[in-house]
């Protein structure tokens, strides 16, 4: 069991106890974690293990039966539904690429920028050169410079990936929260997203929960690998992989 | 569509609705180029029910929410605008009553039910042809929305809501004339409903209407709002995660689609002369849906079209074959689902792309025919 740190200026994510069960079956069982800012974290598992369910109650799909998640000093998640929290700065990478289609890599990203989100403003809005600015700084990190009239639909899984990547940078959050972003991506694709990770997390906090070991371990950040519902062990990815208990659950089986 | 595409459709729709209007009222009767009254109010009809079919394009093309209740909207304007022509009767019905219309003097009613009251003002008439649809909308949006009700279970209730209408109206006791609805209009602001100046002048107005219907869809679709409004048609929970609120954006485009709806709708009673609780019926809205999907969903131009064309056959074959014409219909829509999944506008584009081998600008057509 993680230490249990009292909820201070220094957490950013505090999940206390958290319960989640779906017709008996306990997705998450009293979990707790605490991330720091700044922090990149590892989730890993097995299938079932909850790391999705997590990421759920994390941005508001799915209410905790159990527990508390506090963000930042005082904010309790729990109470807040999926656009609020991601205006608060919780961004969300799904596990399958989800972009817009058939809009370009550029509308997508304008869509993500940080902004007034209301219809009111949308009605009315015009590209500013403000906004321009930030798309290209974006477009540079995420590599797709060249591809930014294309339509998100003629991209490849790899490039689909760093668009939807991009788009949660557009949207400038605190804490980023990334599921399985190399699954089904060639070995340079992978190599390519985990410096991308990296100078993320410069600036911001992010978890990524990932399968791909060699990806974890190249990633090279502190590790919690949950397993029915709650945390199995913590640490770094040596660490945890020499947890007999780690061993039994994912090597025993 | 592109630009161009929008121009033309203005251009034809404007220019074409000048051109007939010109050749009823200028060209003698036994004239080759004379267009008869009947075959005037007939086109005003078809531009109605392109004004429905462009308010269904706005929401199930763009919003993906597929209204099987549209019609209802369209027959609340109709209502409306029934409700004003009946005042204007004035002392010139059967039993000559100033105050009531004759179905109600007909149901021994003694005094105007206060619903009724403002409606021999044309102005009020007209607003009303707006509100009471858009308020419905925005009601019955703001549940179903708000409660994340989307795909089937939402065309599900949209039809409930248009079937509970129909019942509704039907009642002798709700004021609106029952099963019989309104009809015998004698005037509308002051001019003959009868005469050919006056008809030749409700065709070029809803071309007018549909024009600015047209352009005002046009301006939301292509806005930053409609580039939204397509990414929640397409990934609405990634909308969500991105701190947008769908139902917000939803209920809007609703509320839009429902008072242009009830605009098409004032405009068809003056021209086919009578409002019954049958323009509730389901299978009209459903009828406007198969427009939609002929002419090319969200395509905005393409439903047009498809209104236009589908009832030049409606027209045609329940005249000359009376009993096809459901077959025909339902033969259709399954064409055009299996075949021409982007209707008619889409087989054009689908053409010049190939010309091109460019990705056209503007709007873009949905990828997929049906939620």
């Amino acid at each position: 069991m993680s230490g249990v740190v009292g909820k201070n200026a220094e957490t950013l994510l505090y999940l206390d106890g958290v319960s989640v069960s779906f017709d008996g079956f306990k997705a998450l069982n009293s979990l707790s974690l605490v991330l720091v800012p700044g922090e990149m974290r590892a989730v890993i598992g097995p299938n079932g293990a909850g790391k999705t369910t997590m990421m759920d109650v994390i941005t508001g799909k799915t209410r905790p039966d159990e527990g508390r998640v506090v963000f930042g000093r005082d904010t309790d998640l729990t109470r807040l539904d999926e656009p609020a929290i991601a205006t608060l700065g919780i961004g969300r990478k799904f596990q399958k690429p989800t972009v817009f289609e058939p809009h370009t890599v550029w509308d997508n990203l304008l869509l993500a920028l940080s902004g007034d989100r209301r219809p009111r403003f949308t009605l009315w809005a015009r590209e500013s050169s403000e906004e321009q600015d930030r798309i290209e700084a974006i477009l540079k990190t995420i590599r797709l410079g060249d591809a930014r009239k294309r339509r998100a639909s003629e991209l490849s899984h790899g490039q689909k990936q760093w668009l939807e990547i991009g788009m949660l940078l557009a949207q400038e959050p605190q804490l980023l929260l990334v599921d399985e972003p190399v699954a089904g991506m060639t070995d340079s694709e992978t190599a390519q997203t985990a410096d991308l990770l990296r100078e993320i997390n410069r600036t911001r906090s992010v978890v990524v929960v990932e399968h791909d070991m060699a990806f974890v371990r190249a990633l090279a950040v502190k590790v919690t690998v949950l397993h029915e519902g709650s945390v199995l062990s913590e640490g770094s990815i040596d660490h945890v992989s020499e947890d007999p208990r780690v061993v039994e659950v994912y090597l025993g089986r | 569509m592109s630009r161009t595409s929008t121009a033309i459709c203005l251009g034809v729709v404007l220019g074409g609705a000048a051109l007939m209007a010109a050749l009823n009222l200028m060209t003698p009767a036994d004239s080759a180029v004379h267009v008869p009254t009947y075959v005037v109010s007939l086109f005003g009809k078809y531009l109605c029910f392109a004004i429905l079919a462009l308010a269904l394009d706005l929401v199930w093309g763009f919003a993906g929410i597929l209204s099987l209740g549209h019609a209802a909207f369209f027959a609340l304007g109709g209502y409306a605008m029934g409700m004003y022509l009946m005042r204007e009767i004035g002392t010139r019905g059967v039993y000559g009553n100033p105050n009531l219309p004759d179905f109600m003097v007909f149901l021994n009613w003694k005094e105007l039910p206060w619903y009724w009251y403002g409606f021999g003002n044309p102005a009020f008439a007209m607003l009303m042809a707006m509100v009471v649809p858009g308020v419905l909308a925005l009601v019955f949006g703001w549940l179903a929305f708000r409660s994340r009700v989307s795909g089937v279970y939402l065309s599900i209730i949209t039809q409930a809501l248009t079937y509970a209408l129909l019942l509704a109206f039907f009642r002798n006791d709700m004021g609106f004339g029952g099963n019989n609805g309104m009809t015998d209009f004698k005037d509308m602001f002051g001019l003959p409903l009868q005469s050919d100046a006056t008809r030749s002048g409700l065709l070029v107005a809803t071309a007018m209407f549909l024009a600015a219907a047209l352009l005002l869809s046009r301006g939301v679709v292509t806005s930053r709002f409609g580039k939204v409004l397509i990414a929640v048609r397409d990934a609405e929970s990634r909308t969500r995660f991105l701190a947008y609120r769908p139902e917000n954006y939803k209920l809007f485009v609703f509320v839009l689609s429902a008072v242009m709806a009830g605009i098409g709708g004032a405009l068809y009673v003056p021209q086919v002369g009578i409002i019954n609780p049958s323009e509730f019926s389901p299978a009209n809205s459903i009828e406007a849906v198969i427009w939609v999907a002929v002419g090319g969903r969200g395509t905005l131009v393409g439903p047009i079209i498809g209104a236009v064309m589908v009832n030049l056959g409606k027209t045609y074959l329940t005249g000359a074959l009376p009993e096809v014409w459901l077959f025909a219909l339902g033969f259709l829509f399954i064409l055009v689902t299996l075949l021409l999944p982007k209707g008619i506008v889409g087989l054009f584009a689908r053409r010049r792309a190939k010309r091109e081998m460019s990705p056209t600008p503007g709007i873009v057509l949905p990828a997929e025919p049906a939620e």
